[in-house]
């Protein structure tokens, strides 16, 4: 009996506060598909977004290229935060985005990352080195930080040298994996992956000068489904807005708008 | 360049699977044995371990060979120690995700065609003097040879159709790695979809082949029986 009488009260609090918490405008859930090079910050996105608005996020991380497949095939998603510029402007081009709700939210920096502390040096002069077997990169024709790491070998003058040496991940994210877990000794991966609070959490990094490759410029995109949805157009002023850009900042990413 | 990728990747596909299938069957053939003749009490527990690869999705099964061959993963050290080196980004790796992956497709037919058998030929076997592995070659064997049919073609089969284990140990490498499955995921994810149209067809087409084939010929031989 005394049980029972508990639940009500615990029932009747919970239904109370849900009352307080509610704000003028009603709560909305909004579903962003996000790019896997940036699931990372996206965790710490969430819960300061939600906690600040009262809405909901649903999140589903994938490649880039598969996301945008499955959007063109009415996945319902509401936002698209992508890995590169040139596939939000295909959704725009096919009508699938909402004109006008399109920005840069962060640049990546690209980085050549080891699990072993003493393996990269400052300069990548490891790359010309025989001290590793394989060399992790995401598919160049899926990621756009694939892409880049093509571009820095070339940059390098090293692609026909290491390329029987390259082992290509599906996305960012398994290429991290291979990298990881020592099956690959090096990979170029996203800053983001292995920064955290403005640290690298393990291993030993060389960042790729910027110049070496062309910028790695992430676009969100609002699309027709989450048009009138308060929720999805929140997360994106949210995005632009001071908190969130210290977030990802500390994940590594950049803001070229801002012309540092 | 486009259609070199593709006969790499056909070619490839084709050597997995022949080449898996063989090992399958080696392997399969004395864990089914042993599985439908013994009193052990480990019976429970192995036929449960060799069913397991059907209920695990293929890249979470991926996932653990991936850790498991890397340099410090338990295989790993095992291949290393015996100068084989590390074999994720293999063929050979392929291969031994692949017979893993198609065990149990490959353990219960040749299973069930043993217990279908009984005890008894073997018994009479034994009785006209024959030794126990030469009845098994010339009694046994034989009888099973539906049984060994439908594994070698299941293994087969699911060896061309795989996917998610190649995915994560594979490292999508030409001729070596990237086998059709995933060649047409890589054509899907970079929207070359008629390229991806054209494959996707082409293993249907050749997987309906196979399957009528083997089915054919069973009946026929079924009725020859």
């Amino acid at each position: 009996m005394r049980r029972r009488l508990q639940h009500v009260l615990i029932c009747g609090l919970w239904l109370a506060m849900l009352a307080v918490r509610a704000p003028a405008m009603p709560a909305a859930e909004a579903r962003i598909a996000v790019a896997a090079n940036f699931a990372g910050p996206m965790q710490r996105l969430v819960p300061l977004f939600e906690s600040a608005t009262g809405h909901r996020l649903l999140v589903a991380v994938g490649s880039t290229g598969a996301l945008h497949a499955q959007i063109r095939h009415g996945a319902p998603f509401d936002v698209f935060l992508a890995g590169d510029t040139t596939t939000p402007a295909m959704l725009r081009a096919a009508g699938v985005g909402v004109e006008g709700y399109s920005f840069t939210y962060a640049t990546g920096r690209l980085v050549l990352w080891s699990g072993d502390p003493r393996l990269v040096d400052g300069e990548g002069a490891v790359l010309r080195s025989r001290e590793w077997r394989r060399l992790a990169i995401a598919n160049p024709a899926l990621a756009p930080y694939g892409k880049a790491a093509i571009e820095t070998l070339g940059h390098l003058g090293l692609i026909e040298q290491v390329r029987s040496r390259l082992v290509q991940g599906e996305n960012i994210a398994q290429t991290l994996q291979f990298v990881a877990s020592g099956n690959a000794q090096l990979g170029f991966v996203a800053l983001s992956q292995v920064m955290q609070d403005g640290r690298m959490t393990a291993g030993s990094m060389w960042r790729v000068p910027r110049e070496w490759h062309a910028a790695i410029a992430q676009d969100a995109l609002l699309l027709q489904r989450g048009r009138d949805n308060p929720a999805a157009v929140a997360f994106l002023e949210f995005l632009r807005g001071a908190r969130a850009r210290e977030v990802m900042q500390r994940f590594g990413y950049e803001f070229p708008a801002e012309g540092s | 360049m486009s259609d070199g990728a593709v006969l790499d990747a056909v070619w490839l596909t084709l050597k997995l699977a022949t080449v898996s299938t063989l090992i399958l069957l080696l392997v399969a053939t004395p864990i089914a044995w042993w599985l439908a003749c013994t009193r052990s009490r480990l019976r429970a527990s192995v036929a449960a371990l060799v069913t397991l690869p059907l209920v695990l999705p293929p890249t979470v099964l991926g996932f653990y060979l991936l850790v498991a061959l890397g340099p410090e993963g338990p295989l790993g050290r095992l291949t290393q120690a015996l100068g084989l080196g590390v074999l994720s980004f293999t063929f050979a790796g392929l291969v031994l995700g692949s017979v893993i992956f198609s065990l149990p497709f490959a353990v219960q037919p040749i299973q069930r065609a043993f217990e279908s058998m009984g005890a008894r030929p073997m018994e009479v076997a034994a009785t006209l003097g024959a030794r126990p592995l030469d009845a098994f070659f010339s009694v046994a064997l034989p009888y099973a040879r539906p049984g060994l049919m439908t594994a070698g073609v299941l293994g087969f089969s699911h060896t061309v159709g795989e996917f998610g284990v190649v995915l994560m140990i594979g490292g999508n490498i030409p001729g070596e790695t990237r086998v059709i499955s995933t060649q047409i995921y890589g054509y899907v994810e970079a929207m070359q979809y008629n390229e991806a149209h054209w494959l996707a067809a082409l293993m249907v087409v050749f997987s309906f082949a196979v399957l009528f084939l083997v089915s054919s010929i069973r009946s026929r031989a079924g009725r020859l029986l």
